[in-house]
Order: C-alpha cells, then sequence, then structure tokens
C-alpha cells in the first residue's frame, strides 16, 4: 500500500529568468573564516552494510508452511533473523507477514484452525517441540501490538505486571526494574512524576512505549513488533523508530510494518513477503535500492504487480 | 529490474514527474549537443556571429541545469523514490552536471572560434580539431540516445569509444608541438587550439560518465572508475541473467 500523496500539484514551471544567476556564488564572510578539520578516518571508510552470512543467528525459520484450515497462509518459508538486528517484514495486506510473525512466539496457537510444519529454531532447539514451554518462550520472545493495550491499572503496575507474574514482588526490585524498562522505552522522563497515576491517561505515543517498556521489563530476547506505530501520530513515530534503534543493542527486533519509509529506515534486513510466499530477503539498503526481484521492485516502488 | 516501466506507478502523477525529468534531461542533452556542434562549426568556418550565439546560449544550459535539480529535490523530497525510481533520479542529477560541463566547454570552444575568426591564416593548426570534435559529438550523441532508450549495450560501446578520443588527443598535442618548434611566434595561437583539444577531450570523458550512469540506472551498479573490461563483463552478465529471466 502506498502512503497516500500530497494531491497537490507540483510547480515546476520555473521561470528562466531568475535562473540564470549563479546562485553558488556564496562565499563565507570575512570574519569569520571557515575551516575544516579532515577526519582523517574517514577516508578510506566502508559504507555501513551488515551481511546476514556474518551474523549470529537468533532465530531460523526453515521450510515453514502454514494453514488455516485448508488454506495456507505461508509457503515453505526460509530465512534468518541476525542476533541484535532490526528485522523488517514488508508486504501487502494478507501477504502472511504478521502471521510469520506470530510463529515467533507462538501466538497462532491460540488459533484453533492453524496447523504448522517446519520449524523455528531458537538458540538450542525448535520452538515447536511439544517439550516447549509456551509462557516461556513468550517470556523470552515478547510482543507489541498495532494498538496501544495498556492494563487499566497504574503506569508502575502496567510495567510490574509482567515480573509479578513470574513471582517477583519485592518492592525494590520492581521499582528498580520499572525505572530501568521506561527508561530504556524513553519514557522515564515524561511519567517519573506519576506513576501511580492511571496508564488509560497517557497520550497513544506514550502508551505505546509504556507497552514496549511492559515488553522489556521481564528482558525478553526477541522483540517482535507488529505496525508498533501506525496508530500514531508522525513524532510520536519518529520516537518510536529512535527506541528501536536503540533498543537493537539489546535485543533482536522483527517488525511487520505497513509503512516502507519506516522499514527503510530502521531496519538492518528487510523481508518482502507477497501471498504467503517469501519473495526476497536481503540487507535493507540493497533491497530498497537494487532489489532482485521484479515483484519486490513493482511494491516498493508503488506500480501495478 | 527490467525495462524502467515509469508509466506503470499507482500514482499517475508520479509518473508524469519522472517521464518530465526524463524528458528534459533529454531536451537539455538536445541543446547541449546543439552548443558543441556550433561552437566547432563556428572554429572551423571562422564564423564570429555564431561563436557569439554559441557564448550568449549557455546561460540556457545553465537554467535547465538549476531548473531540473530543483523538480528533483522535489521529488525526493515529497516521493521518496526507491529503487529504480530512486536510481532515476540520481542518474538525471549527475548527469545533468555533466551535460552543463559540456556546456561550459562548449562556450570555451566558442569563445575560442571567436578570437580565431580573425586569424583566418592560423586555419592549418584546425585540421586535427574537426576529426576529435566529429568523434566527441558522436559520442554526446550516442550517450544521450543510450539514455533515452536505457540501452547498457550502447552505453558500453560508446564509454569504449572514449579511448579513441584521448589518443586522437595525444596525437593532436604531438602535431601542435611540432608546430611550435618550427614556428615559435605561432605559439599563442597554437595554445589556443591546444585548449580546444583539451576542452574536446574532456567533452569525451563526460558523455563517458553519462554511459556510466545509464548503467548505475539501469543495472544498479556503480562502475565509476572501473576498467573497460570490468564495465563490459559486468554487462554481459546482467544481459544474462535477463535473458534467464525473462525465460522463466
Amino acid at each position: 500500500m502506498l502512503q497516500p500523496q500530497d494531491a497537490k500539484e507540483l510547480d515546476d514551471s520555473q521561470s528562466d529568468q531568475s535562473m540564470s544567476e549563479d546562485t553558488r556564488a556564496e562565499q563565507p564572510t570575512p570574519e569569520e573564516p571557515r575551516t575544516h578539520g579532515v577526519d582523517i578516518s574517514t577516508l578510506g571508510r566502508e559504507n555501513k552494510q551488515r551481511n546476514i552470512d556474518e551474523e549470529t543467528i537468533a532465530l531460523e525459520v526453515k521450510d515453514l508452511n502454514l494453514f488455516y484450515g485448508e488454506s495456507q497462509a505461508l509457503k515453505s518459508i526460509n530465512m534468518k533473523i541476525a542476533r541484535n538486528s532490526v528485522t523488517a517484514f514488508i508486504g501487502p495486506s494478507g501477504c502472511g507477514k504478521s502471521t510469520l510473525l506470530r510463529c515467533f512466539n507462538r501466538m497462532n496457537d491460540l488459533v484453533d484452525s492453524a496447523r504448522i510444519e517446519g520449524s523455528i529454531t531458537m538458540d538450542d532447539g525448535d520452538i515447536y517441540q511439544k517439550s516447549v514451554n509456551v509462557a516461556e518462550l513468550r517470556r523470552r520472545v515478547g510482543m507489541v501490538f498495532q494498538k496501544p493495550n495498556p492494563f487499566p491499572k497504574s503506569i508502575f503496575e502496567n510495567v510490574a505486571y509482567g515480573l509479578r507474574l513470574l513471582g517477583i514482588n519485592d518492592r525494590r526490585r520492581l521499582e528498580e526494574t520499572v525505572e530501568k524498562a521506561l527508561k530504556g522505552a524513553a519514557l522515564w522522563e515524561e511519567v517519573r512524576d506519576r506513576l501511580n497515576e492511571n496508564a488509560l491517561g497517557l497520550s497513544g505515543g506514550q502508551q505505546q512505549r509504556l507497552v514496549i517498556a511492559r515488553a522489556i521489563a521481564i528482558e525478553p530476547e526477541v522483540l517482535l513488533l507488529d505496525e508498533p506505530a501506525s496508530a500514531l501520530d508522525p513524532i510520536s513515530t519518529l520516537k518510536i523508530e529512535e527506541l528501536i534503534y536503540e533498543l537493537k543493542d539489546e535485543y533482536t527486533i522483527v517488525i511487520v510494518t505497513h509503512n516502507m519509509q519506516q522499514a527503510a529506515r530502521v531496519s538492518d534486513f528487510t523481508a518482502f513477503m507477497y501471498m504467503g510466499e517469501l519473495i526476497e530477503f536481503d540487507e535493507t539498503n540493497a533491497l530498497f535500492t537494487n532489489p532482485k526481484m521484479k515483484r519486490t521492485e513493482d511494491y516498493i516502488t508503488g506500480r501495478y504487480g | 529490474m527490467d525495462k524502467l516501466n515509469l508509466n506503470q506507478h499507482i500514482s499517475r502523477q508520479f509518473n508524469e514527474e519522472l517521464e518530465d525529468i526524463r524528458n528534459r534531461v533529454l531536451a537539455m542533452g538536445g541543446l547541449v549537443e546543439q552548443q558543441l556542434n556550433d561552437a566547432l562549426q563556428a572554429l572551423i568556418d571562422f564564423d564570429s556571429t555564431l561563436a557569439e550565439v554559441v557564448m550568449t546560449n549557455d546561460y540556457r544550459v545553465n537554467a535547465m541545469e538549476v531548473a531540473i535539480d530543483e523538480e528533483c529535490t522535489q521529488i525526493l523530497a515529497r516521493r521518496q523514490p526507491t529503487a529504480s525510481d530512486l536510481r532515476l533520479v540520481i542518474a538525471v542529477i549527475k548527469t545533468i552536471t555533466d551535460l552543463e560541463r559540456i556546456g561550459d566547454e562548449a562556450e570555451r570552444i566558442g569563445r575560442m572560434a571567436m578570437r580565431f575568426s580573425q586569424a583566418r591564416d592560423a586555419g592549418k593548426y584546425l585540421s586535427g580539431i574537426s576529426h576529435l570534435g566529429e568523434h566527441v559529438s558522436k559520442m554526446l550523441h550516442e550517450s544521450l540516445d543510450a539514455f533515452a532508450r536505457m540501452d547498457t549495450e550502447a552505453a558500453v560501446k560508446t564509454a569504449r569509444s572514449d579511448s579513441k578520443a584521448d589518443k586522437e588527443y595525444e596525437r593532436i598535442l604531438r602535431e601542435l608541438i611540432t608546430y611550435m618548434m618550427e614556428d615559435p611566434r605561432s605559439i599563442p595561437h597554437i595554445l589556443e587550439v591546444m585548449w580546444s583539444a583539451r576542452a574536446l577531450e574532456r567533452i569525451g570523458d563526460r558523455a563517458r560518465n553519462i554511459c556510466e550512469y545509464v548503467i548505475y540506472l539501469v543495472q544498479g551498479k556503480d562502475v565509476r572508475h572501473t576498467s573497460m573490461e570490468q564495465v563490459e563483463k559486468e554487462a554481459r552478465e546482467f544481459a544474462e541473467r535477463r535473458k534467464r529471466e525473462s525465460k522463466t
């Protein structure tokens, strides 16, 4: 889907006369001579690019098929998610990107008709083995949804909720963790004086960061974000994106987004999905400047498929 | 990827904008081509009127560069183009820079023609110039043609012919040096001719740059500052890959 574009017409009929002046002749004023220190290290510095083959792998998907009853929603997906990186899933509505995201913490178990073949490996073993404790898995793989869903409790209790579930009730330890999580979610400065107020009184952007704080309070290894900014205004969106960039030092992040520019901005790797298939998976810079598949090209440039 | 389908965006207005910058680059290219040919004509025919026209027309080239640059900036800001669209805008920005410089070189030749029109006896020094001029003018034409048709094969071929321009330039230099040694009084005139030859040689280089942008635009591969063999290899591999894809 394309972002709605500004419909105003471009005024590109520049007048010829005004263009003949040389606009490049600007010179620095003599009072403040401009110098430029040369940063030697910039010479010969390679452009920042990550390569999936050189990364530590946090999650590996192998021949994954997923069926909702008769219809197949995911078709033999194979991919690797690099540790401490941001991987974005893009694609049109109904392409299976959210479904794939939900596979990583077995949220699809909650759908009766869903059936899964293949495997997803995390560190040591397949997360779909019978012996896996699903609650424990979801502690290690946290998730944040499109619409912020704080509990109707205080800000403090929202963040402490996961810890209390784990049986931690020591007040000092809770306070420490809540502060750390809120700082991690870049919300601490805004709410430090009103931790006991109801979380529903926060703005949408703040609520979303609160939910992220709640997710990171229990220190998961992987953070799944399903359209985390699609219901937010541009400034809150930028704050969330900045947060994602900071969080990747500690967490492995997988994000589903409808907003391609957002995927281009925040992610290290991008997967393009279409009709339940993984069409192309590549380093983000490569995918957005020179995609290998025509389908990808058509989608990211907004052409008819 | 495949042929750049500029007209297949869901946003019709975006189609028009991309089509527009492409057309304007070609129009600018046509203007620069004419400037170059006029300058050469003026030099060879000792035509001061035509030389005057070339000199006064350079502002039109400059104005076009500024206008197209501005439109590209607007597209970048408003559309955030990706993939081949992004490469088109980048290639356009770079191409018009080279076209503008070619325009400057043409103007320089025009100025030279102006001074030469009063010195008809110096005509014998110009024999090599017209030959080199024809060659680089053809190169410029072909590079713009490759740009218009997004034809990497033609781009590679034209880029390769730049070495011919370089050799021709060296030949002219040797010839002019001989003239200088024979008659030192002719040195001021000959220096002028030398500068013209130099300007033409640079135009060849810039036409080659344009060919490289065409390859970048179509193949997504930056081939600047690589050897001609490397460029040809890339183009060949790309053509084969495309052939395979079209079969499947």
